[in-house]
């Protein structure tokens, strides 16, 4: 700090407090909601302090599910959630290893129009494109499976383009001693790149596990069986039309078990997953 | 930018990156291409009957006051979106930049939202609206304010933008503040010994120095309101009341698969890429200067 000023470190302190007391509330309310029965929930203003059926609420979403709109257990959605998520974050990362390595270590034809083939979908959401990617997927047959709640969502340059970055930065040298001692190209990728890579590894399984975690409309659009809902679906087929008939409570209770897989990964992670989200700016 | 050392192969860099283009041409060339194909049809419901029409789909969308009043939404929604994000998360990250003690742990405190589905923070956004039973809408009414976002329109965008905003800032915070703590402290202390206030030491060397990560986040930001605040709208309004809050994207899927209007969702599809598109190029202009300098 530059210099002592006893009035901006309360300032600093309040305000910083304040954002976090501000930006923790809706979930505080959630997990207060959570804990009561859904008519306690339904007497506005509902209580501020937590009611005694935490134990009760959460076990009956889990395993039972709701008794309005979508039934399915939450236990279940969860389950197709990680499926989805881990299948998005390893394959991305396992694809964008590859390509990466191929366009940084090697020289070919067509590898600069194979780079821009791959970057120009960077940002090209699967928003834009879902009435054709929709119908290119009940062509193949893939509504309401588990290739096809993942395979379109690898699809995008974000990995890519980080190991890129990052496999840039790493000495000749390493790979001139790779093929002074004899080694290929693949050895040299097994047993030096991809070890150097760890953290950036890590920080892409972070960033592209709380992107596959948190699709919406590409799950919203190709699963119709309730067996196949991720649970961030499955917590809108919840919502009914008329809001006196919602179960608010549990509701809510799926709303926070939706939120614990990814926050507890960001928050283990935290380190690698600033480093990576910085990263892939550059 | 090539490296000096490197390997040669006739065929293992082609099955390197043939998995990376096979699921590019399959998930994207073909649908961007089939989007384009179908902008230029018109199908009815049943796919029975189609028709090569040209450019009609565009024309008739950009004839269409719902559409043109969908782009309005959309522009005002993500300025708002983008403003407030970006202006919260500064505003903290300057005072946590600050700070000695506690510092790690108001880090952590404040980037969790960045793991919360925008599905869930608009059902949390809706939960604490909600006109009948909602805390804060009950703290409202009682303030003397009618809520009641199902039916007024300007009370259904405020929510959404909230709900949108609450769920960007941590992404925003960390850019800031990383950006923040890059810049040297050298530069802070030699105004700071010239005389500079902390007030104009924030406007004449750290904002001006931060403007790479300000506006690298404004380009993120517009493309998050754009695109991955759908889920925020059908959580929360379905684009209602009416079509008050029916921003682009939502009018794709809406048009699309709720109205079976292909070749006029698809027109939109089209005129959404191309809005991206130039949005990426933008940003790649960007980061080629930055890397440049």
């Amino acid at each position: 700090m530059v210099e002592k000023r006893r009035w901006l470190d309360v300032l600093s302190y309040a305000v910083v407090i304040a954002g976090i007391v501000v930006i923790a509330f809706p979930v505080y309310l959630a997990l207060i909601a959570s804990t009561h029965t859904a008519e306690a929930v339904e007497a506005a203003p509902m209580s501020l302090i937590p009611g005694d059926l935490l134990i009760d609420n959460y076990r009956k979403v889990l395993f039972e599910g709701g008794d309005i709109g979508s039934r399915a257990p939450v236990g279940r959605m969860m389950l197709v959630s990680l499926t989805m998520a881990v299948g998005i974050a390893v394959g991305k990362i396992i694809i964008s290893l590859l390509s990466a390595f191929a366009i940084v270590y090697f020289r070919f034809p067509l590898k600069h129009f194979f780079f821009w083939m791959i970057f120009i979908t960077l940002m090209l959401p699967v928003e834009v494109r879902i009435t054709p990617t929709y119908e290119v997927m009940s062509d193949l047959g893939l509504l309401n499976t588990f290739p096809g709640l993942i395979m379109p969502l690898i699809a995008s340059a974000t990995a890519t383009f980080l190991f890129r970055q990052f496999f840039m930065t790493v000495p000749d040298e390493l790979a001139e001693a790779a093929r002074i001692d004899g080694a290929g190209p693949m050895r040299f990728f097994f047993t030096i790149l991809v070890p150097l890579s760890v953290t950036n590894i890590a920080a892409m399984f972070v960033i592209q596990f709380i992107y596959g975690w948190n699709q919406y409309l590409w799950p919203l659009l190709i699963t119709t069986s309730e067996d196949m809902y991720p649970i961030v679906i499955g917590i809108k087929r919840m919502i009914g039309g008329g809001d006196a008939a919602n179960e608010w409570n549990l509701i809510m209770a799926t709303a926070i078990l939706a939120m614990i897989p990814p926050a507890i990964i960001v928050l283990l992670m935290q380190r690698w997953f600033i480093k990576g989200l910085v990263e892939t700016e550059k | 930018m090539e490296k000096r050392a490197f390997f040669r192969s006739r065929w293992l860099p082609y099955a390197l990156v043939a998995p990376q283009l096979a699921i590019t041409i399959i998930f994207f060339f073909w649908p961007a291409g089939q989007a384009l194909y179908q902008s230029v049809l018109i199908q009815d419901a049943f796919g029975a009957n189609v028709e090569f029409v040209g450019l009609e789909n565009f024309r008739v969308l950009f004839n269409d006051p719902g559409y043109l009043a969908s782009f309005r939404v959309t522009a005002v929604f993500s300025v708002l979106v983008a403003g407030f994000a970006l202006g919260i998360a500064l505003f903290l990250a300057v005072f946590a930049d600050r700070l000695l003690r506690g510092a790690a742990t108001i880090k952590t405190l404040l980037i969790w939202p960045y793991a919360v589905a925008p599905a869930i923070a608009g059902v949390l956004w809706l939960f604490m609206f909600n006109p009948t039973l909602g805390v804060v809408a009950h703290w409202l009414n009682r303030a003397g304010v009618h809520w009641d976002f199902l039916l007024n329109g300007r009370q259904a965008l405020s929510l959404l933008v909230m709900a949108a905003v609450w769920k960007q800032i941590s992404y925003n915070f960390v850019f800031f503040l990383a950006g923040l703590q890059a810049i040297p402290k050298s530069l802070i202390e030699a105004a700071a010994i010239d005389g500079a206030g902390p007030w104009r030491r924030f406007w004449s060397i750290v904002f001006p120095l931060l403007s790479p990560t300000t506006f690298f986040l404004l380009v993120v930001n517009i493309v998050y309101a754009f695109f991955d605040t759908f889920a925020i709208v059908d959580a929360v309004t379905q684009g209602g009341p009416g079509q008050e809050t029916s921003i682009l994207v939502y009018k794709v899927y809406h048009d699309g698969f709720k109205a079976l209007d292909f070749g006029g969702s698809a027109a939109q599809s089209v005129i959404l890429m191309t809005i991206v598109i130039a949005l990426t190029v933008l940003q790649f202009r960007f980061i080629e200067r930055k890397v440049n300098y």
